[in-house]
């Protein structure tokens, strides 16, 4: 029964983010900019390297970080600023399937256009290159399908949860992008780090292969996932949602 | 099932140092359109949402549909539909993809939400239109496709806040009526917050008159008109100032507002029952008077709301 609820939630996000003719042709152009930037321009430059190279998994895992961006803030704090949100919060719906439907939502839709672009980029370069078939290795496909999955996941949770409490959708854009300043900056913030603790981390990730590193980077998201969502049920209470 | 549909026992909600609900007893019989006014601020809006189990109570309890808005909100919502103080419709989709949506979250089969879908947008004249995205609509129009929404899923009671509020007298009318029509042929309970008076008057079988989140007086609009007391004119020739004395002695001076003016006598009874009026033509047919016409003015609901709503102030200021 709660995945029919998470469905119908789904069907309604989607609905209203291709049903309506401006918005939809915004989301269709963006997506489809970002297929044939990742698609077919990217790895024509890259060639067959593209099926090895580290930044293939740095591109798929963080592009669809980017698609969900303006989608996932719009959930709750759009829905309040259009007058919605009330009379969706007196039906029966449960709390778990308005907030999973809506995290899901997004995820599925940067996920779906991640796993779209990689294999669209796998064709153009078998197009292009001669001597094929080329595809990833079963591995890098999988790190590069696991990483996006759980890098979608995690920001879509964080965009929900400044969503909540926002009061428009603009506000809890500003508030994710804030966000987003701290991971970006975070690489930075080693060089404040004691000198002895500094040689440390570098001696660490030295000592990392590829799959070392991507190991570890998948922990690192599977924590801050569960720890998003779990503050997003923690801050999802239908009283504070309407009287904040 | 109970005779209720909603039952409050001292329910009380504050925000911060503001009592939005205060120590609220209310009984809602089941079938019913009951009408909850009060002017803006009241509190109208709050005891919805504590009825709905979208705000917690800080005290007291409600039982809505045998359910306490404490512990069983989801069975409350199950059972409800809402129209509150916004239409709440997505305005991006269209009007059938609405209630579609509404009768997916109430889980209605597919066949059953497009024959149901078809009945209540035909009913309310919106067939036609049905593709159309609702942002595209008028005002009055929307007020019906939410309406509509909250029948969808043939819902127990249904919660309406100022249902004709920002719409012109003509679309007022409209809409009221097909509420009206709507609810009978349902057989729901409706509990509809308003300020609009004559909205009441109309539609309502029970009022609650609230103010500053109390209950200031409950009844049917008949009887807190009669409640109020009204005035009784007579016109009657032949009254001495030695009658109008006797009439003031028996009935009390309070009772006899003005007159003798061109043979006319105006009389405050509350309640001015048959009985009492009855009694007044007898003592003036027994000292010799000719009562030549005898009329009741009916105090409307709107006065009887004004003077409880002053009354309160007054005690308030006291």
């Amino acid at each position: 029964m709660l995945m029919r609820d998470i469905q119908t939630i789904l069907w309604k996000e989607w609905k209203e983010m291709f049903a309506w003719r401006a918005a939809g042709r915004g989301t269709l152009l963006s997506t489809l900019v970002i297929l044939l930037l990742l698609g077919a321009f990217l790895p024509l430059q890259s060639g067959e390297a593209w099926f090895t190279q580290p930044l293939t998994l740095a591109c798929w895992a963080w592009v669809p970080v980017f698609l969900t961006l303006g989608i996932v803030t719009d959930s709750f704090a759009g829905e309040r600023e259009r007058h919605t949100l009330e009379t969706l919060l007196a039906t029966r719906l449960p709390d778990t399937a308005i907030l999973l439907g809506k995290i899901l939502a997004s995820v599925l839709y940067g996920w779906g256009v991640a796993v779209l672009g990689l294999c669209l980029s796998a064709l153009t370069l078998n197009i292009w290159l001669k001597g094929g078939p080329y595809f990833y290795a079963p591995a890098f496909f999988a790190a590069a399908l696991g990483l996006s999955l759980l890098a979608t996941a995690l920001f879509a949770s964080l965009g929900v949860l400044a969503s909540l409490r926002a009061a428009t959708a603009r506000q809890a854009f500003q508030r994710l992008s804030i966000i987003m300043l701290v991971f970006y900056f975070l690489p930075f913030s080693v060089q404040f780090l004691p000198a002895h603790l500094r040689l440390r981390i570098t001696e660490v990730l030295a000592g990392l292969d590829l799959a070392g590193l991507m190991a570890f980077v998948t922990v690192i998201l599977l924590i801050g996932d569960v720890v998003a969502i779990y503050l997003c049920f923690r801050r999802f209470q239908r009283a504070h949602l309407l009287t904040d | 099932m109970s005779v209720y549909a909603i039952r409050t026992d001292h329910l009380t909600r504050t925000f911060n140092h503001l009592q939005a609900v205060d120590d609220l007893n209310l009984e809602v019989p089941a079938g019913v359109v009951f009408g909850f006014l009060g002017p803006n601020g009241a509190g109208k809006t709050t005891t919805l949402r504590l009825l709905l189990g979208l705000l917690q109570p800080t005290a007291g309890t409600a039982i809505v549909l045998g359910h306490d808005v404490r512990t069983r909100a989801d069975a409350i919502r199950a059972r409800c539909g809402a129209l509150l103080e916004h239409t709440g419709l997505y305005e991006r989709l269209s009007a059938e993809d609405n209630l579609d949506l509404f009768g997916r979250i109430n889980r209605l089969p597919a066949g059953e939400r497009r024959a149901r879908i078809r009945q209540l947008l035909t009913d309310l004249e919106l067939w036609e239109r049905r593709r159309e995205p609702v942002a595209t609509w008028s005002r009055g129009m929307k007020q019906k496709l939410a309406i509509a929404r909250a029948l969808l899923h043939r819902p127990a009671l249904l919660l309406v806040d100022e249902p004709t509020a920002g719409l012109d007298a003509l679309s007022a009318a409209a809409l009221r009526g097909d509420l009206a029509r709507l609810a009978h042929q349902e057989g729901i309970t409706i509990f509809l917050t308003t300020h609009n008076l004559s909205e009441a008057e109309k539609l309502c079988q029970q009022v609650a008159v609230i103010r500053a989140g109390r209950l200031l007086a409950v009844g049917s609009p008949q009887e807190l008109r009669r409640r109020r007391g009204g005035q009784v004119h007579l016109v009657v020739h032949g009254l001495t100032p030695g009658v109008l004395d006797g009439l003031r002695t028996t009935f009390g001076h309070e009772a006899v507002q003005s007159g003798p003016e061109d043979g006319h006598i105006l009389l405050h009874l509350a309640p001015p029952s048959p009985q009492s009026v009855t009694s007044v033509v007898t003592y003036l047919v027994h000292q010799g008077v000719a009562v030549e016409e005898v009329y009741h003015e009916q105090v409307s609901l709107e006065e009887v709301f004004l003077s409880l709503v002053q009354e309160n102030e007054h005690d308030a200021d006291a």
